[in-house]
This record gives structure tokens, C-alpha cells and sequence, in this order.
């Protein structure tokens, strides 16, 4: 908005002169604009002191003068000025300024609030707590709704499993299962050797070398492999459900979905819980498998326990027991993580960034929960006695 | 056809519809016009079944929408066909898969006749050339009529048209205003046409309705509401495009500084 582009910066001045009839002239020069800011906020005190209260009251003032560019900073300023001077009871001429300034200032005078508006009192502590509780348990509280809607839908589902849509539950599967078949493989058989190193580093100053197949084989079926895949299917694919349907969301997907007449609990969430269900049990085994792999090849090249005696021994250590109680827990956790994806996904509103923070807390939230039914289970499984 | 009766409707604080009352006709072409935010689409959200109403009733051939099960309410919504704003293809899906796709969830017809349907559909609406691409591929005028077609792809008793007309070159707009009004006539559809482009909106309504600030400000037939123009200013505003009037005064109640962030004095 800048009146003419060449910057001399010549800082904003102004200047009332008080003529002894009722007409006062208020002169202004120079540049009214952002980069002159600085001299702009306290341009008011060179008007006389006590100016807009009833001094003025009753007499014509006639703005003039040769602004050198004015722009929204600059027009803002004039504006606050032009409104004291009203609201103190004169009237304000503007005509001698060019018709493109005066049209700016026009348009902002009388809408600009008064100077100080009073600061929205600061949230106390206690308010502060009181909110996030609040906030919390809604959140708890819808949580609760889709675990109701679940049971509900999915119960009925159950009884008519040809009602299921398997079409979509088979897709879920490949993307779920078998895509992350490399990463959690990966993984299980590093964290496998890892432990073995950690197991023979102490077992071998006793000479007991072997007993890193108890060690290895006991953590990775009981706690490891569980636990290990399900965080990185929260990582990978529950993040996934909720990008996915948060993103469905803005684009009205959703909506197109239930204005074509299909409930999107049974197109998209209930085919991800039960595919979850399903590959989370399956890509235990299969890290299991890759996590006693690992220790092998490192009791076998660093602490001197064969191949063969390592998987000889197995048995010996480890039944199926150990391995069940391992796998009984993954669908939980498949529930827990495809419940809370979805539920991220379907609640975002708004814009691309919801999207990004709804992914974020999926995350953090699934990883917590899996971790937290987790250690429920130890309790559990304890007092039971095994 | 579609009743609202005394329908009230609030966003938080923000109240979109105070107590309106309206009806769309069995058969006609009835449309909808209103300044941007005053509540158009949410109007198709209640209709839908998408929000209900805090008070009032939103009638669609006799059902009371927030009130129906979800059963009834899911066949209802397959009576209707929506065209949304954004379009709203399913972005994983190409241009004839989208049109295939309530054909495939509702029906049990072979692929061939299902093919068949894609693209007489997309023959209407002149995109029979762009069924292999995706959604991302299209423009947005492209797009909307690729919506429209997956819309109409089960043959609905009820068309709700969010907007058909943005971003549409004349020709292809014309070509629309064409189509809804035949359409309408040959399978004695209801349709609901939610627009801004007044005068060619007009030229093929049976019935306009005119809400602004949470209330309807005209109804009748277009010249009837042109007719009323003499009693509501805002009415009037809004046929002529004038800049100002009654419509902009609303919007502008706080302050414009406030928003700017300059409230504090320096
Ligand atoms: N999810 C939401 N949460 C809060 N407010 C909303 C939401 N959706 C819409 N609104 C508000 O409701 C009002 C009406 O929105 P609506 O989308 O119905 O307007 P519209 O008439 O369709 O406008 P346009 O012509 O620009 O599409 C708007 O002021 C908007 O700010
Ligand atoms: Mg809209």
C-alpha cells in the first residue's frame, strides 16, 4: 500500500497548529509505514498533552500535509489518532489528503477498539488442572463410546459373519502383516542378539554359557516378541489408521461414505480391528522365530554353543506354555492399537495439521497402552502362577 | 418431499440456523442460496442425517431424520445422492471405480453391466475419457463431475448438489445446469441445488430458497423471491451482488483491529 516506492526514510512527523478560530490544522510528513514503526508508536507525543479530551471539543480539524507513503501500519496509527480526536468531540476533516489515503484511513477509523483492551485474566493453577481433567476424561469417555460401538456392531457382525467384509479385512492383512514381515524380522533378531550378548557377557564368567538359551528364550517368547511387535505395529500401523481416516475425514470421504448408505464402522474401522487381531498373533511367532535366531548366531559365533545344541535345548527350557503366554496377549494389544488408530483418525476435525497431531498422539497413546495392559498382564499371569 | 420444521442449529456459540422453517417440493428443482458461511452445507449435513438439529424436525418423505434408527437412516441415505463440495472421490480409487462404487456395495450386478453403468454415468457428464485416471490427476472442475457422477450412480430419489457449479468453464457449466434440470424431469427426481451464481441458478429453479444470518430471507418461485426483494434489503443485496448492505454489517460487528491482533495500545 506503500503511496511511493522510493524509501528515503524519512521518519513520520506530525504537528498540530492551534489557530485561534475554531479551525486547527494538523500537518503531517514523511513516511507512515512498518519500517518506521519504531517512531510511529510514540508519534502521539508530540501532539500537546491531554489532546483529544474536551480541548478539542467543538472545533473543525483539517488533516494535511505531504505523507510520503503510507501504508496498513501507518494507517492504523492515523486511524487511532483521527478516532481521539472524534471521540474527544471534534470533527475531523480528512479532505486535503489524497482520495487513496484518505479511503484507507476511512476504512479503519471507527472500528479500532479502545487503545487498551484488558488481558483475558490468566488461567489460575487449579483452572488449569480442572480443564485437562475435564479434557482427559472426555477423552477417556469416547474410548469408552467406541469400545461400546465395538461390541455392539462387532457383536452383531459376529452373528452374521458373512456380513463381515472380508474383501477389505484380506487388504488390511497384506498391508498390516505381511508388508511389515521385513521390519519386525529385522528388529527381533537384533534385539535377539543383543540379549544373548548381554546374557553371555555374565553367564560365561561363570562358565555357564548355556544357560543363554534360558535367558534368550524365555524373554523373547514371553515379553520380548509381544511386546517388541506390538509397538512397532502401533508405530507403523496404527499411525497408519489414523492418517488414513483423519485424512478421509477432511476430504469428506467419510461422509461420502455414509451418504452412499455405508456405515464407515463397518467399511473401514471393523476390518482393521479384526486384520489387526489377526497378524498381531502371526507376526509374534514370526519375530519369536527371528529373536531366537539372533541369540543362536551369537551364542554359536561368540560364546560357544552350537546350532545344534542350542535348538537341542530349547525344548528343555521352554514349552508351549511359555509360548501361549506370550501370544494370548497380542489380540488385546491388536484391539488396544486398531482402537485407538481409528478412533485418532475419526475424531480429527478441521485441517492437514490435525491430521499430523492426531498421528502423533495415536502413537504415543497406543505405545502406552500396549505397555501399560502389559505389564497388567505380568501382574496377572503372577498371581495366577506361572 | 424434505420438510424443516422450526429447525434450530448452533456451531459452540455461533448460532447457523434460528428457528427455520422450510420445504422442498416432490419433483422440483428448489435452490439454495446464501452468503459463503451462512449454513449451506450444514442444511445438507441435517437433511443427511450428519447433525441433528438441537431443536426442530427435519422430515425427509415422511421419516424424521435425527430420529431414525440407524437401519432406516442408512436406507434413507441410499436414496439420496450427494454431491459434495470438495467432490470427496475416494482419492485410492480411480474416476470409474469411484462411480463403480456404491453399484458394488449395494448391488450384486455382474462387471460387465456394472461397466456398463460407469460409463453411460461418465458419458453424462462428459468424462468417459478420464475413467482410468485418479482423483489427484483431475482438475477441479473435473472432479466435481466425476463426484456427480458417482452420485447419481445408484439412481437416487433425492439429489443434494453442494456447489455443482464452482469451477465450472461456461460450457461445462451449462452443460450441468442441463443435466440437473434433465435429470430432475426424467426420473422425477427431488433436487436440492446449493449455489452461489444466482442468475444461473435461477434460470432452472422451480423454487428458491434465500437464508442469510441463520434465518430464510426469500422463498418462492424465482419470481416470487425477486418479487420480495422490496421488503428485505438484504434480499435484495444479495440478488444484485451490491457490496454493501445489511449482509457485510452483520459480519462486521467486532471490531476489525481485534482480529488484527492490534487491540494493545502502544
Ligand atoms: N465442523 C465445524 N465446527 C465448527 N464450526 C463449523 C464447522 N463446520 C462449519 N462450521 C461453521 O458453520 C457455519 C456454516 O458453515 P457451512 O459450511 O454450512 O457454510 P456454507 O453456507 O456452506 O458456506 P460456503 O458457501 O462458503 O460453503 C460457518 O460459519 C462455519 O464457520
Ligand atoms: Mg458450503
Amino acid at each position: 500500500m506503500t503511496e511511493n516506492g522510493s524509501s528515503v526514510n524519512v521518519p513520520p512527523r506530525i504537528a498540530l497548529d492551534r489557530g485561534d478560530n475554531d479551525v486547527w490544522h494538523l500537518q503531517l510528513a514523511g513516511e507512515w509505514t512498518l519500517a518506521q514503526s519504531e517512531t510511529l508508536s510514540t508519534i502521539d507525543r508530540s501532539l500537546p498533552a491531554g489532546f483529544g479530551d474536551s480541548a478539542a471539543r467543538g472545533k473543525t480539524i483539517r488533516v494535511g500535509g505531504e505523507i510520503d507513503a503510507l501504508d496498513s501500519a501507518g494507517a492504523l496509527r492515523l486511524a487511532r489518532i483521527v478516532d481521539g480526536m472524534e471521540q474527544g468531540g471534534a470533527a475531523v476533516d480528512l479532505e486535503a489528503l489524497p482520495q487513496s489515503q484518505r479511503n484507507v484511513i476511512e476504512l479503519l477509523k471507527g472500528r479500532l477498539p479502545p487503545p487498551k483492551t484488558p488481558r483475558p485474566p490468566r488461567e489460575g493453577v487449579l483452572a488449569g488442572i480442572g480443564r485437562v481433567t475435564v479434557a482427559k476424561f472426555t477423552e477417556g469417555n469416547a474410548f469408552l463410546a467406541f469400545i461400546g460401538e465395538l461390541v455392539v456392531r462387532g457383536g452383531k457382525l459376529i452373528a452374521f459373519p458373512w456380513r463381515i467384509r472380508w474383501r477389505e479385512v484380506v487388504a488390511e492383512i497384506e498391508a498390516a502383516g505381511l508388508r511389515a514381515l521385513g521390519i519386525v524380522g529385522l528388529l527381533s533378531f537384533l534385539v535377539g542378539m543383543v540379549m544373548a550378548y548381554q546374557a553371555g557377557a555374565t553367564l560365561a564368567d561363570f562358565g555357564a554359557n548355556i544357560l543363554i538359551v534360558n535367558l534368550v528364550a524365555i524373554i523373547t517368547l514371553r515379553e520380548m516378541g509381544p511386546l517388541l511387535t506390538a509397538i512397532i505395529v502401533a508405530g507403523r500401523t496404527g499411525s497408519s489408521y489414523t492418517a488414513q481416516l483423519g485424512t478421509m475425514r477432511i476430504t469428506e470421504e467419510i461422509d461420502a461414505l455414509r451418504s452412499i448408505g455405508i456405515s464407515p464402522f463397518d467399511m473401514l474401522i471393523l476390518p482393521k480391528i479384526i486384520a489387526l487381531m489377526v497378524v498381531l498373533p502371526l507376526l509374534t511367532v514370526f519375530a519369536n522365530l527371528l529373536g531366537l535366531l539372533g541369540g543362536a548366531v551369537v551364542a554359536a559365533y561368540r560364546f560357544e554353543v552350537s546350532f545344534a545344541v542350542y535348538f537341542d535345548r530349547l525344548p528343555e527350557v521352554v514349552d508351549l506354555t511359555t509360548l501361549m503366554l506370550g501370544l494370548i496377549k497380542t489380540p488385546v494389544f491388536a484391539i488396544a492399537i486398531a482402537l485407538i488408530g481409528c478412533m485418532q483418525g475419526m475424531r480429527v476435525a478441521g485441517s492437514a495439521l490435525a491430521v499430523g497431531r492426531a498421528t502423533t498422539v495415536s502413537v504415543v497413546q497406543a505405545t502406552f497402552l500396549v505397555i501399560v495392559l502389559d505389564a497388567g498382564f505380568s501382574v496377572l499371569f503372577n498371581l495366577m502362577g506361572y | 418431499m424434505i420438510e424443516l420444521d422450526g429447525v434450530h442449529f448452533s456451531r459452540g456459540a455461533q448460532v447457523i440456523f434460528d428457528g427455520v422453517d422450510m420445504h422442498f417440493g416432490r419433483g422440483e428443482v428448489t435452490v439454495v442460496l446464501g452468503p459463503s458461511g451462512t449454513g449451506k452445507t450444514t442444511l445438507l449435513r441435517l437433511i443427511g442425517g450428519q447433525v441433528r438439529p438441537a431443536s426442530g424436525r427435519v422430515m425427509v418423505d415422511g421419516i424424521e431424520v435425527a430420529r431414525a434408527r440407524r437401519k432406516a437412516l442408512y436406507a434413507l441415505r441410499r436414496r439420496m445422492g450427494v454431491l459434495f463440495q470438495n467432490g470427496a472421490l475416494f482419492t485410492d480409487l480411480t474416476v470409474g471405480e469411484n462411480v463403480a462404487f456404491p453399484l458394488r456395495a449395494h448391488s450384486r450386478l455382474d462387471e460387465a453391466l456394472i461397466r456398463r453403468i460407469v460409463l453411460f454415468k461418465l458419458e453424462a457428464v462428459g468424462l468417459r475419457s478420464a475413467r482410468d485416471k485418479y482423483p489427484a490427476a483431475l482438475s477441479g472442475g473435473m472432479a466435481r463431475r466425476a463426484a456427480l457422477a458417482r452420485a447419481m450412480a445408484l439412481d437416487p430419489e433425492i439429489m443434494l448438489y453442494d456447489e455443482p457449479f464452482a469451477g465450472q468453464d461456461p460450457v461445462s457449466m451449462g452443460v450441468l445446469l442441463r443435466l440437473i434440470r434433465r435429470l430432475n424431469d426424467a426420473l422425477g427426481l427431488t433436487s436440492i441445488v446449493v449455489t452461489h451464481d444466482v442468475k444461473e441458478a435461477m434460470s432452472i429453479a422451480d423454487r428458491v430458497i434465500v437464508i442469510a444470518g441463520g434465518r430464510v430471507i426469500g422463498q418462492g418461485t424465482p419470481e416470487e423471491v425477486r418479487a420480495q426483494r422490496e421488503q428485505e434489503p438484504a434480499l435484495a443485496q444479495f440478488l444484485d451482488g451490491a457490496a454493501d448492505g445489511p449482509l457485510n454489517a452483520a459480519e462486521d460487528e467486532s471490531p476489525l483491529s481485534a482480529d488484527l491482533g492490534l487491540g494493545g495500545g502502544q
